[in-house]
């Protein structure tokens, strides 16, 4: 088996704050391989953007990584002092934030922003990067590129803006991408387009990517595997057809049926109680046990860990053959789906 | 002419209109000797919900859908056309009076219920805000009577009315909303995008509550979103809009099973979806242009692919639910 681009092992994140130490992250474990899309959904406060922003070293103070690693080609991250991973952000991993207005410079043209951050990681003279930026603004489609380069970024629209912001995390062809909600802020009709070419980019590159976001619509479209998180920690993590069909944890089956579909005819959405614990005040056991109706004793005692389901992986004691609750059968999983 | 009362709709919206001024100052125009620019936000939109019934609106951001909707319950004055409820003119100065009585059965919820509700009044007082506004209710401890009961019908405890807003989640503070919204035993409520602030999960706990909630009081609602899925969930009858114009009228499903304009259909197609897990898409081209500066004849033109020398040049009238020249001619020639 080849190497991941990215391996993550037991990444534990801790913010102290004056009322106690909040984890964030849970242990979290992934790999994406070369050339993959893996999906991280969740409800907001699930850990989704930290936990990208943990990979490319981006978490401020107070907050810390606790524990665990971060592989990038097998070669450790997560400990590099600040400077080299400055040459590493960028460069190898790249990144892709929410709002695309934020993420520019006002007050720079886009060619500008472009060609920096271009000579910063190639040996490119200003007119070679210049020729560089023009084709990555033409390969991320946006029309006359050579007369666009020239704008500022007001004078792009929300989705030609999220373009840019695309080509500029292009710029330094990274092994790997981080996009945190890419599509959120953009109408489906430009969301459908911006997917479309993270997709192409990712065929074309071979470059993996890490695509955060909450709307499963998304994720079942352009993810090959998607890693569905809760309070702090992955909850199941497997191939996107498996997972959105017959999800297996029961707060995975409880966020499919929650979503309106165009197609279904469902007279009701399944309906989860409650909401997501304060990370200040997580369950023991199982996060999910106060919500969860399969809940059975070893539920609020134990923590569940990740273990292999049919070539996916769950952290939910239901599906733990060895310990399974009296008089209910785990392999049974249309009883547990229903 | 006359009209049959019974039978007329509850809400009728005819050829609604809404410009904007958005000149440049006064003397920034004398200086570049710039003209004065407006912008079109509703063009025309006519339509109407029977009572019982939720009519949603849908669109991309700037169709002016949520202009529509804060003109139909008169936080904005249209420019144009007229909008009645239950038979009472919202835009006719000599209605003021009896308007004023209506006012108690019209309510709305908005998006962001972090900013809709005061911080700092506790939350049953927000909550009987409109039942001391319209003097519904004599008597203290019967409004806290009142306020409790209204919490429980949302799924809140009574308990929680001494809680100031920011002690709740966003998912309960909708609750919260539409706890006020029904406070005055409103009969229309209209809903500005209710749940796209929302995480999924929750976003279902609220629409499965706003639904119980209409059969229970039988409330008719104007659902604002941009969310087709959502919609297609709630609706009994939708409305597409694009550039302030409404481009097909429909019934529900039958919107999202045989979709006739040609924007809608681009629309439907756009939409990432559960069920389209591995399977390719038709790709979807440009983007909403500049409303200030709206192409000529059918806005939708540039995009169309249907498009023929008449859509440049003339605005197609809705016939049949639908504003497309193509389709009306299709319709002809068979």
């Amino acid at each position: 088996m080849t190497q991941p681009v990215i391996s993550v092992n037991e990444l534990t994140v801790e913010f102290v704050t004056r009322r106690g130490t909040l984890r964030a992250l849970d242990k979290v474990s992934f790999d994406v391989a070369r050339g993959e899309v893996l999906g991280v959904v969740g409800e907001s406060g699930a850990g989704k953007s930290v936990t990208g922003s943990a990979i490319i070293g981006l978490i401020d103070p107070p907050g810390r990584i606790a524990g665990g690693q971060v592989l990038l080609s097998g070669e450790r991250v997560d400990n590099l002092p600040p400077d080299a991973m400055r040459k590493i952000r960028g460069k190898r991993i790249g990144m892709i934030f929410q709002d695309p207005l934020t993420s520019l410079n006002p007050l720079y043209r886009v060619g500008e922003q472009l060609i920096e951050t271009i000579q910063t990681h190639t040996d490119l003279n200003a007119a070679d990067a210049r020729k560089r930026a023009i084709a990555l603004l033409d390969e991320v489609g946006i029309p006359a590129p050579e007369r666009r380069i020239d704008g500022y970024p007001h004078e792009f629209s929300g989705g030609m803006r999220q373009r840019v912001v695309i080509a500029l995390a292009l710029c330094a062809e990274p092994e790997f991408i981080i996009a945190d909600e890419p599509t959120t802020a953009l109408d489906v009709s430009v969301q459908a387009q911006i997917i479309a070419l993270i997709k192409r980019l990712c065929q074309e590159r071979g470059t993996s990517v890490m695509l955060v976001t909450h709307d499963m619509g998304v994720i079942a479209e352009t993810a090959d595997r998607v890693a569905v998180m809760y309070a702090g920690r992955v909850a199941e993590i497997g191939p996107v057809r498996d997972v959105v069909k017959q999800p297996l944890h029961p707060y995975a089956v409880g966020l499919m049926g929650a979503i309106p579909s165009i197609e279904g005819d469902a007279e009701r959405l399944v309906q989860i109680p409650g909401s997501m614990p304060r990370l200040s005040n997580i369950p023991k056991g199982c996060a999910f046990n106060p919500r969860c109706s399969k809940a059975f004793d070893r539920c609020f005692v134990e923590r569940p860990e990740l273990i292999d389901v049919g070539g996916r992986q769950v952290a939910c004691h239901l599906y733990d053959q060895s310990k399974a609750p009296n008089g209910q059968n785990p392999t049974d999983k249309a009883e547990i789906a229903a | 002419m006359t009209q049959d009362v019974s039978s007329a709709p509850y809400v009728q919206v005819r050829d609604l209109k809404r410009v904007f001024d958005v000149s440049k100052p006064w003397l920034n125009r004398v200086i570049e000797s710039a003209p004065k620019q407006y912008l079109k936000a509703v063009d025309g939109v006519s339509f109407d919900i029977r009572k019982g019934e939720t009519f949603a609106l849908v669109g991309e951001s700037g169709s002016g859908k949520s202009t529509v909707a804060r003109m139909v319950v008169g936080l904005l004055p249209p420019s144009g056309g007229t909008v009645s409820i239950d038979g009472v003119s919202m835009t006719d100065p000599a209605a003021a009076q009896e308007r004023q009585r209506l006012r108690r059965r019209i309510q709305m919820i908005f998006q962001d219920p972090y900013a809709s509700l005061n911080p700092r009044w506790r939350v049953g007082r927000i909550i009987a805000e409109p039942i001391r506004a319209f003097d519904l209710i004599q008597g203290d401890r019967e409004i806290e009577g009142r306020v409790g009961e209204l919490l429980s019908l949302v799924g809140l405890h009574p308990d929680d009315g001494k809680k100031f807003p920011h002690e709740f989640s966003g998912g309960q503070r909708q609750r919260i909303a539409i706890a006020r919204a029904l406070a005055s035993n409103a009969e229309f409520i209209v809903c500005d995008e209710p749940t796209s602030a929302l995480d999924v999960s929750v976003q279902a706990q609220i629409l499965n509550l706003m639904r119980d909630l209409q059969q229970k009081f039988g409330l008719t609602y104007l659902f604002i979103s941009h969310n087709l899925a959502v919609v297609r969930h709630m609706a009994t009858r939708i409305g597409v809009m694009y550039l302030g114009r409404l481009v097909e009228v429909s019934e529900g499903k039958q919107l999202f099973t045989a979709p006739r304009h040609p924007y809608t259909k681009m629309l439907l197609d756009a939409v990432p979806d559960l069920a389209m897990v591995g399977k390719p898409r038709e790709g979807v081209k440009g983007e909403i242009p500049n409303p200030i500066s709206p192409p000529s004849g059918c806005t939708f033109h540039p995009r169309c692919p249907l498009v023929f020398d008449r859509c440049r040049v003339e605005n197609p009238p809705a016939i049949d639910g639908v504003a497309c020249h193509a389709v009306n001619r299709g319709r002809e020639a068979a």
